[in-house]
């Protein structure tokens, strides 16, 4: 075989410089030099078959090795959250699976104005599955004063910052307290319920969580909890 | 393998010429590579590029002799280089500068491109290696930013990151996670852009670089008036209007680059950080996963795209533009159907276009800057549409305007 393919590729070597470029026409010109045509076409292609399997089957491992790997999946445990505490209005941040998770004592104000003012949200009532089933009510959360949720963008990941005030100054007259994203200006309401007309497409995630008593929220776990 | 060299035989030349086509490749590239005599300019760059390259190349070298590509000690690590490394500080502000001054002297060269029409026929797949070269080096600079492990450089990853998470059909949540190689940014992805900064991209960006000067010396450098000089040959063949790029254009391109280095050296040496603009003050504070830093903004060279990005209220539909703001680029030899290349023989029209093209993408990377208001945006949203429109204005533009006369002969 070697002997008859080094002919061959002799002959195309000093052959037309048109067909050097065309891998087709190369294959036809080994083909074409041998005895039976059929028969080492058929080889070329089956090896040029199973050499590309063979390769393509090599692409998986070292793809597969840039998911989670299993110390990062184990690392995600559940972390459990103080809230004796947070007064109304204040707010904590906690660590889970390496992102922020905000625990936030809304005040009686804020939950009311969290049933009227809903015209400018896009998803008031928390249709998108962004929340575990025993939490999508109108305040998002279990307690309607504790609201837990990922403080992260839902647009580009950045984490908004905590702006309860009313109508301040760089937000407008129209911001009745909540979250704003600095990077590129999403707004949540006090129940991580995104506006519409923002870059962000959903409201904030919350998390699965649950009640260990009245002080203490444990994050990343739910199962033992009726919704 | 069949066209030898006459010159075989010849002392050490001819030894090397019967086993390595040395004196044919230096003959086709350099000695017998006949470059337009008109070059001006505009024709510094690409040769600056090559001269950035190397300095990045030499640079991240010695860098990685004191790095750690770890969560932990990155920062540590780099600062360790600025403080105690001897000549550390050099060396890092050189690449850090580096990377900067790349994508000065890119943009540049690319702006040539489409002042002299440079990537019209015959030079279609040059104009798309250099756009590979520019896509790839985005690429490459995106991830070494990550490497100091500062505020910036974590939000600013998680950021482009999250870019794809805006792919439909589950495909973007999954392609993220699998990008990141954690549920977060964290060390594994500061690990793997390491591997791929160092290693990876850069064989890429070699290899796209030999193709783009390949196909440059296949078809033959265009010039300011973009016209074909090998139209007009004499009787050896060598076109009338082109010169050996060695002697002539290595000595011309040896004084840009002393020229270059000067402005290089001055601001490696007096201005390092550009007053935030090359390093990002919220990147001298380490990396915190919790806490997003008042105002992030990417490094100015995506600013441009990363204004459009915000100016469309829609997550899939900024990231859309955005990419296509690259992609239609591509395109581009065949959006402008006229054959006349240099803007010197084009209509006002075309001339109107580009300059407001110019000027939008200006205005689009000082936005990008900027924290997000409500004029702002407004002023993004204009300006993403000149941006898009000159393309379009292009297409229709190029097919009817009235261009001057060319020129038999190239002219200064």
């Amino acid at each position: 075989m070697s002997a008859r393919n080094q002919k061959a590729s002799n002959e195309q070597g000093s052959g037309d410089a048109s067909s050097k470029s065309n891998p087709e026409a190369l294959e036809s010109s080994i083909v074409e030099t041998v005895a039976d045509p059929k028969r080492r076409r058929l080889l070329v292609r089956s090896a040029a078959a199973v050499g590309g399997l063979g390769g393509a089957a090599l692409v998986l491992p070292m793809l597969g090795s840039m998911s989670p790997s299993a110390r990062a999946k184990a690392a995600g445990a559940p972390v459990e959250a103080d809230i004796s505490k947070l007064t109304p209005g204040q707010m904590i941040t906690v660590e889970w699976r390496g992102k922020p998770v905000w625990i936030v004592n809304r005040t009686e104000e804020t939950l009311g104005r969290l049933a009227t003012e809903t015209a400018k949200l896009s998803d008031p009532d928390s249709l998108e599955e962004q929340q575990p089933t025993y939490t999508q009510n109108p305040v998002r959360s279990i307690k309607p004063e504790y609201l837990v949720v990922v403080g992260l963008c839902t647009h580009l990941g950045c984490s908004p910052t905590y702006r309860p005030e009313i109508a301040p100054p760089d937000l407008g007259d129209q911001w009745d307290g909540g979250f704003f994203c600095p990077c590129h200006g999403s707004k949540f309401d006090m129940a991580g319920r995104v506006y519409s007309g923002v870059p962000a497409p959903t409201n904030l995630e919350i998390p699965p969580y649950r009640y260990i008593d009245d002080a203490t929220i444990i994050v990343g776990e739910d199962s033992g909890v009726a919704a | 393998m069949s066209a030898k060299p006459d010159n075989s035989g010849n002392g050490l030349m001819g030894w090397i010429d019967e086993r390595f086509p040395l004196t044919k490749m230096l003959d086709e590239h350099i000695t017998k590579y006949y470059a337009p005599k008109n070059f001006n300019f505009w024709y510094y760059f690409g040769g600056l590029a090559i001269l950035v390259l190397i300095i990045q190349i030499v640079t991240g070298i010695f860098l990685t002799m004191n790095y750690k590509p770890d969560g932990n000690l990155a920062f540590t690590s780099v600062e360790y280089i600025m403080r105690d490394v001897n000549f550390g500080w050099l060396i890092r502000y050189m690449h850090s500068t580096g990377a900067s001054m790349f994508f000065v002297v890119v943009y540049l060269h690319m702006f040539r491109a489409l002042m002299y029409g440079s990537y019209k026929k015959p030079r279609e797949l040059l104009w798309i290696f250099g756009m590979l070269i520019y896509v790839v080096l985005m690429a490459e600079a995106f991830m070494g930013y990550l490497l100091p492990w500062g505020q910036m450089s974590y939000w600013g990853a998680q950021v482009i990151i999250s870019l794809f998470g805006a792919i439909p059909f589950g495909i973007g949540d999954a392609l993220t996670l699998w990008l990141k190689g954690d549920y977060i940014v964290s060390d594994a992805t500061l690990n793997r852009f390491f591997a791929l900064h160092v290693i990876a991209v850069p064989l890429v960006l070699l290899f796209l670089v030999v193709a783009h000067i390949l196909a440059l010396h296949e078809v033959g450098s265009n010039n300011p008036d973009g016209i074909e000089i090998k139209k007009n040959k004499n009787a050896d063949g060598i076109p009338k209007d082109g010169i050996p790029f060695h002697p002539y254009y290595t000595v011309k391109d040896l004084m840009g680059a002393v020229v270059f280095l000067i402005i290089f050296f001055a601001i490696v040496f007096f201005a390092p950080e550009m007053g935030g603009y090359f390093l990002e003050h919220a990147n001298f504070i380490p990396a915190d996963p919790l806490k997003t830093p008042d105002h992030i903004a990417p490094v100015w060279y995506f600013t441009p795209f990363y204004a459009i990005l915000r100016a469309v209220p829609d997550k899939l539909g900024g990231v859309m533009a955005m990419g296509g703001a690259i992609v239609v680029l591509f395109f581009l030899p065949w959006i402008d159907r006229n054959p006349v290349r240099s803007i010197r023989y084009r209509s006002l029209a075309y001339k109107v276009l580009l300059f407001s093209f110019v000027v939008a993408f200006i205005i689009l990377g000082y936005l990008g800057m900027q924290v997000p208001t409500p004029v702002g945006t407004i002023v993004a949203r204009i300006c993403s549409l000149i941006y898009f429109g000159f393309f379009v204005g292009l297409y229709f533009v190029s097919k009817t305007e009235s261009t001057k006369p060319l020129p038999e002969r190239v002219t200064h």
